[in-house]
């Protein structure tokens, strides 16, 4: 225990020496994703804000043909012009991003409305352009109304009720909270939570592995008469211990950072004060051993520093997978899955940002199994340890 | 003292270690002497137990290494090939570290490393932080490292390699007084006049077996014209024919 208590003091005190590890650890780490999500975060609102304020522009390829269309679409506040150059105008405008939907009215439109029979006209737009997605909507939305009016006219000249039209009605009812519409936006939160975490332990980690061999400093440490399991558990809570001042500096940060995002103005809200973010530590806390023994196990079959370096950037990928996974396909919070480790954190970091208080069950499954699964892979990790082909 | 008795070890189809048996006696200097690849590295390895043998064992002072490996090691002071320092820390907190995992601690640890600095002639180097260090002050904090706390066994392996001459010759100093202390050295090297400088014993192995061993004379009077480096020659030739 003594031993153990003397690898970890040691090696805190040199990576606390190491410019290397403190920038990871205590800037790069914490700092850069709460600065670059914000930003992020405002530059989406601050766009989305401006785009629903403007007009619709729409330009419209052969708008004399359809006088009363135009007129309509005039009257619903879309700025209308016209564009000269056929279908093909209308694909170069689009194609070129100079517009983000043109509407192309076909030679023979006005012939077939005044029989009777289906128009049609064509919306010209880029899927592949999420940017274009507000405008793409607003106008297929008015066309449909547009339609909607002609048959309406239609059904009431041969003595029929419009309502014919609209045998179920739909009506959306929004129960979503405005924190949990924000939350749509923050489910990568978690994804730079738990990265920051990876981050603070992952040159101490490749450090007090691949970095001794390299140097050589390991083959006199395990000739001194202490267990190695007390070498390697001292080296990985060293290491846990840097990932856990990165997770707190980085909620700190968070906490701020997101202060200055104006949620409000797009009506949401975002739950994330002092005891929000307390509470997140306390639940991440149990996947900084995780996290550690994983580096570990994996720095400790890599040859050399530069090695480890790579390897271990790939497995920092690895416990953010569950969470993009996660956040893409809006996985609700079960129980099932409270015991994946990083899956359960970021379920349960949703829950709180929502600011629904987290069920117990769900936390103590997640803490027990992420402890569990900590404990082996340190077990593992001691293993590693203690074979002879650890001097390499 | 220091008694490898039939040490074995493969690695894969390689017999890296055949059959090495050796006493290195308190108050002695013994050198292990053998051309590059001979077994030498790994032969210290399985004695201080960064290796388990698979056949034979190491004793220090008695202690099975592989039986009783913490009452063993902490018997014994090691200075690995090419052993390497923590670039980060100073000397004096390199030499703590390793005190403190022998269960030193406190003022009489401080005490040992001043002493240490004294008789390694480490001076105001002892304060400054171990990168940028020359190679000859690097071995001084390691073989500083490896005594203090004060092993009555000590095990080097090839110390002077990449040694200028005052370094090497500081260290041969030290070995010399380590001996007259009564301390067991056992320490390996390929340079033949390094061992036979410094020597009481030597045990020559060649392809991971014995092939000589006796004192600096013994081994001279083995062959005809009565030179040391004939008698090695010679040794190693028997050994592989």
């Amino acid at each position: 225990m003594r031993a153990l208590f003397i690898v970890w003091l040691k090696e805190v005190l040199e990576n606390a020496r190491d410019r290397r590890t403190m920038l990871s650890a205590l800037i790069i780490g914490p700092l850069g994703g709460p600065l670059l999500f914000s930003l992020m975060m405002n530059l989406t609102l601050e766009r989305g804000r401006e785009r629903a304020e403007q007009p619709l522009e729409l330009p419209v390829v052969g708008a004399t043909a359809a006088p009363n269309l135009v007129a309509f679409l005039r009257r619903e506040g879309v700025k209308v012009t016209a564009l000269d150059g056929g279908e093909a105008a209308a694909n170069a405008a689009v194609h070129s991003k100079a517009a983000r939907v043109v509407l192309v009215i076909p030679e023979g439109y006005g012939g077939r409305v005044t029989r009777g029979e289906p128009a049609a006209v064509r919306l010209y737009t880029d899927t592949s352009d999420t940017s274009a997605s507000g405008e793409r909507a607003r106008a297929t939305a008015l066309l449909r109304a547009y339609g909607a009016q002609i048959a309406a006219w239609r059904l009431a000249a041969r003595g029929l009720s419009p309502l014919l039209m609209q045998p179920v009605v739909v009506d959306e009812v929004d129960v979503s909270t405005p924190a949990a519409r924000a939350l749509a936006l923050l489910g990568m939160l978690s994804y730079f939570i738990v990265f920051a975490t990876l981050m603070g332990g992952l040159y101490v980690a490749i450090d007090t592995t691949a970095g001794e061999r390299e140097r050589g400093s390991l083959e006199p440490l395990l000739t001194l008469p202490v267990p190695r399991r007390a070498v390697v558990y001292g080296k990985m809570l060293a290491a846990s211990a840097f990932m856990a001042l990165s997770l707190l500096l980085n909620l700190a940060a968070f906490t701020v950072c997101l202060r200055f995002v104006r949620f409000d103005t797009v009506g949401m809200a975002l739950n994330l004060d002092a005891g929000v973010a307390l509470a997140i530590f306390l639940v991440m806390l149990p996947f900084v051993l995780v996290g550690s023994a994983l580096m570990t196990i994996v720095a400790s079959f890599t040859r050399s520093y530069r090695e480890a370096q790579s390897w271990l950037a790939a497995v920092l990928l690895v416990p953010t997978l569950p969470i993009v996974f996660a956040a893409l396909y809006q996985v609700p919070s079960r129980t099932g899955l409270m015991w994946v480790p990083s899956l359960g954190q970021h379920l349960l970091i949703e829950s709180l940002l929502k600011g629904e208080p987290p069920r117990p069950a769900h936390v103590l499954l997640s803490v027990a199994s992420t402890l569990a699964i900590g404990a082996l892979l340190a077990g593992i990790a001691a293993r590693l340890y203690g074979r002879e082909k650890i001097l390499g | 003292m220091i008694a490898l008795e039939s040490l074995a070890k493969r690695f894969g189809a390689v017999e890296a270690v055949r059959d090495v048996s050796l006493t290195a006696a308190d108050g002695r200097v013994t050198g292990l002497l053998g051309p590059n690849g001979a077994g030498k590295s790994t032969t210290l390895r399985l004695l201080y137990g960064v290796l388990r043998p698979d056949g034979g064992r190491a004793l220090v002072d008695g202690l099975d290494v592989a039986g009783a490996r913490r009452a063993a090691l902490a018997r014994l002071g090691v200075l690995p090939h090419n052993a390497g320092l923590y670039p980060l820390l100073t000397a004096r907190e390199n030499i703590r570290y390793y005190g403190a995992l022998h269960g030193m601690r406190g003022a009489a640890l401080e005490r040992r490393i001043d002493e240490l600095g004294a008789l390694l002639d480490l001076g105001a180097v002892l304060e400054r932080r171990t990168r940028g260090f020359s190679q000859g002050e690097r071995l001084k904090v390691a073989l500083a490292r490896a005594l203090v706390h004060n092993p009555p066994n000590l095990v080097l392996d090839e110390p002077t390699n990449g040694l200028d001459v005052l370094a090497t010759r500081s260290l041969r100093e030290l070995i010399r007084r380590l001996r007259d202390a009564g301390h067991c050295l056992l320490f390996s090297s390929h340079v033949m006049q390094e061992v036979a400088a410094l020597c009481d014993d030597i045990v020559i192995i060649g392809a991971g077996r014995v092939v000589a061993r006796g004192t600096p004379e013994e081994l001279r009077g083995s062959v005809a014209s009565g030179s040391l480096e004939d008698a090695f020659v010679a040794a190693l030739h028997d050994g592989s024919g």
